[in-house]
């Protein structure tokens, strides 16, 4: 009977980390469909370097570890990187890419000073905020789902919302501008709900490997379809799936980071997209190769 | 003072600069309605700036636009826009209907989807530029006469009074540059004003009734007969053109 309970915990424990990689999977799966196609796969990367000082700083003035006040904190700091980025490329002749190699190099360096400092002081309390660099989603508890599903799920309904703006303003901004919509708005609103995307996914994913949750699943998606609405739903899927996988090999396997094992998943998926995918798929690239140098000899020797 | 002729386009002592250098300087420019004014100038001339600026997408470090006699955001339900070709990622998505319906998005307002009425105003945009067995292609896998093709039907689904176009001719073919042509004169029949952003000087007589004549200063404006004279082109390129009459 002991075992049996054991077992049922295990499951328990299991379902709920499984239930918040999923979430975390769609969400930054269908965000970071926006992300590829806008060309800013490495703002993503930047945004959730930039948002780990806003964890240590949230806890230092708090104390407290609930899963909302970190993010927050990653939230407001996430925001304040990006902001810097796009300042510095407006307002001096620095280009983007440096722009953000400096504003994600510096946030985390002065995150991971501020984390040291509070493993030194010896709080108790401290214990798993280390987890937000590589990720560890088997200290997903049902809380952090709850925070999870609710702000995400704001998240993707803000995009549903917005969905042709948001697609106007992706494809063609110029036009969108000529047409009268607020472009500066909605790419503040687009940049928000990334770094949304970004900070929920930091405890299990971690701030390294968090870019990858959004990147990886778009491409992946793009490969299989010619249409909007079918690659951010595909994205999310994908998301999802390398979520629930790369969660549950982490925890049922002791010390393994689940940032790096999701990444390996994801990879995968990417791997099989690029390489099977019709159209767009290597193997199918071959295979039209084939067909037109035959078509070309069989014409030739005709000739 | 006589009553002034209504004007479709008003641009009075429009600079524009790019960090402190001056992309466009003290330009004054009258449209009158129903003309197919084309704007031509070396590379670097402000051809495209001028129009972003019209369309307020740029912003001047001093001057004014008007459209019938009423800032441009007053009036962009009246205005249609077609961007360079070059200008968005062709690799995007989606299929050439949906792209045409883009053009609606303005008289749609926020949130609300495109429906029937939308797709059948797509349809006879894209029979116009003879593209309506193409309406579920991806758009990257059209060629670049089709792009713009796509692109002008857009902009018509705007139902715009005035049409501002950048390099419309730009990378097309034969057929499809005179299909362009065709379309652009029927838009003046039924009253429209069209300002085309141009490159080849020989084709501005036979296809333009005004032009403008830019760089970086306006050079000269008016009817194409009055102002297309090699004194002013000569001036516009500072001497670097080979006439060919």
């Amino acid at each position: 009977m002991e075992n049996l309970s054991i077992l049922t915990h295990l499951d328990y424990t299991l379902m709920t980390v499984a239930i918040g990689a999923a979430l975390l999977g769609t969400v930054s799966g269908a965000l970071g469909t926006y992300a590829v196609l806008r060309r800013q796969s490495l703002l993503g990367d930047a945004i959730s370097h930039a948002a780990l000082p806003g964890i240590a700083i949230a806890f230092l003035l708090t104390g407290s570890k609930t899963p909302l006040i970190l993010v927050l904190g990653a939230a407001i700091a996430g925001w304040l990187g990006t902001l810097l980025i796009l300042s510095i490329v407006r307002l001096t002749r620095i280009k983007y890419d440096s722009a953000l190699a400096i504003v994600l190099s510096t946030f985390f360096g002065f995150g991971l000073v501020l984390h040291t400092l509070i493993q030194r002081t010896g709080n108790a309390n401290q214990a798993g905020l280390d987890t937000f660099l590589f990720g560890q989603a088997a200290t997903i508890l049902e809380r952090d789902v709850l925070t999870i599903g609710i702000l995400g799920g704001v998240a993707l309904i803000i995009m549903l919302i917005f969905w042709k703006e948001l697609k106007l303003l992706v494809f063609d901004e110029g036009f969108a501008a000529s047409i009268g919509l607020p472009t500066r708005t909605l790419d503040i609103l687009l940049t928000s709900l990334l770094v949304i995307a970004i900070v929920l996914g930091l405890q299990a994913v971690g701030a390294v490997l968090m870019s990858a949750m959004l990147v990886a699943p778009a491409v992946a998606a793009r490969q299989w379809t010619n249409r909007l609405r079918l690659m951010v739903f595909l994205a999310a899927c994908f998301g999802a799936l390398a979520g629930v996988i790369g969660t549950i090999i982490s925890s049922t396997a002791s010390r393994i980071p689940t940032g790096p094992t999701i990444v390996l998943c994801a990879t995968v998926i990417v791997g099989i997209s690029i390489t099977f995918a019709p159209n767009r798929g290597l193997v199918w690239d071959w295979l039209r190769q084939q067909r037109n140098r035959r078509n070309l000899k069989i014409e030739t020797s005709r000739n | 003072m006589q009553p002034s002729e209504p004007k479709a386009i008003e641009v009075t002592d429009l600079t524009v600069a790019y960090q402190d250098k001056p992309v466009l300087w003290d330009i004054d420019l009258d449209v009158p309605p129903g003309v197919l004014l084309s704007i031509v100038g070396p590379n670097g001339a402000g051809k495209t700036t001028l129009i972003k600026a019209i369309l307020g997408l740029v912003r001047p470090a001093a001057g004014n636009v008007l459209i019938y006699d009423k800032p441009y955001d007053a009036q962009r339900r009246i205005v249609g826009y077609v961007p360079q070709r070059g200008s968005v990622d062709w690799d995007f998505p989606t299929n050439v209907l949906d792209v045409v319906m883009m053009g609606r998005y303005g008289a749609l307002g926020w949130v609300r989807r495109p429906g029937k009425k939308e797709r059948e105003l797509a349809m006879h945009a894209l029979e116009k530029v003879s593209m309506e067995g193409y309406t579920t292609r991806q758009i990257s896998q059209l060629s670049g006469g089709q792009q713009q093709r796509v692109f002008l039907a857009r902009a018509l689904v705007q139902d715009a009074t005035v049409y501002l176009m950048d390099e419309p001719f730009q990378g097309v073919d034969a057929t499809t540059e005179r299909a362009i042509v065709t379309l652009l004169q029927e838009l003046r029949a039924n009253g429209k004003t069209v300002v085309v952003v141009h490159h080849d000087l020989q084709t501005v007589t036979d296809y333009f009734d005004w032009v403008m004549l830019l760089n970086i200063r306006r050079i000269a404006s008016g009817p194409v007969d009055e102002t297309f004279t090699p004194d002013n082109l000569r001036e516009t390129y500072g001497g670097r053109i080979a006439f060919m009459k």
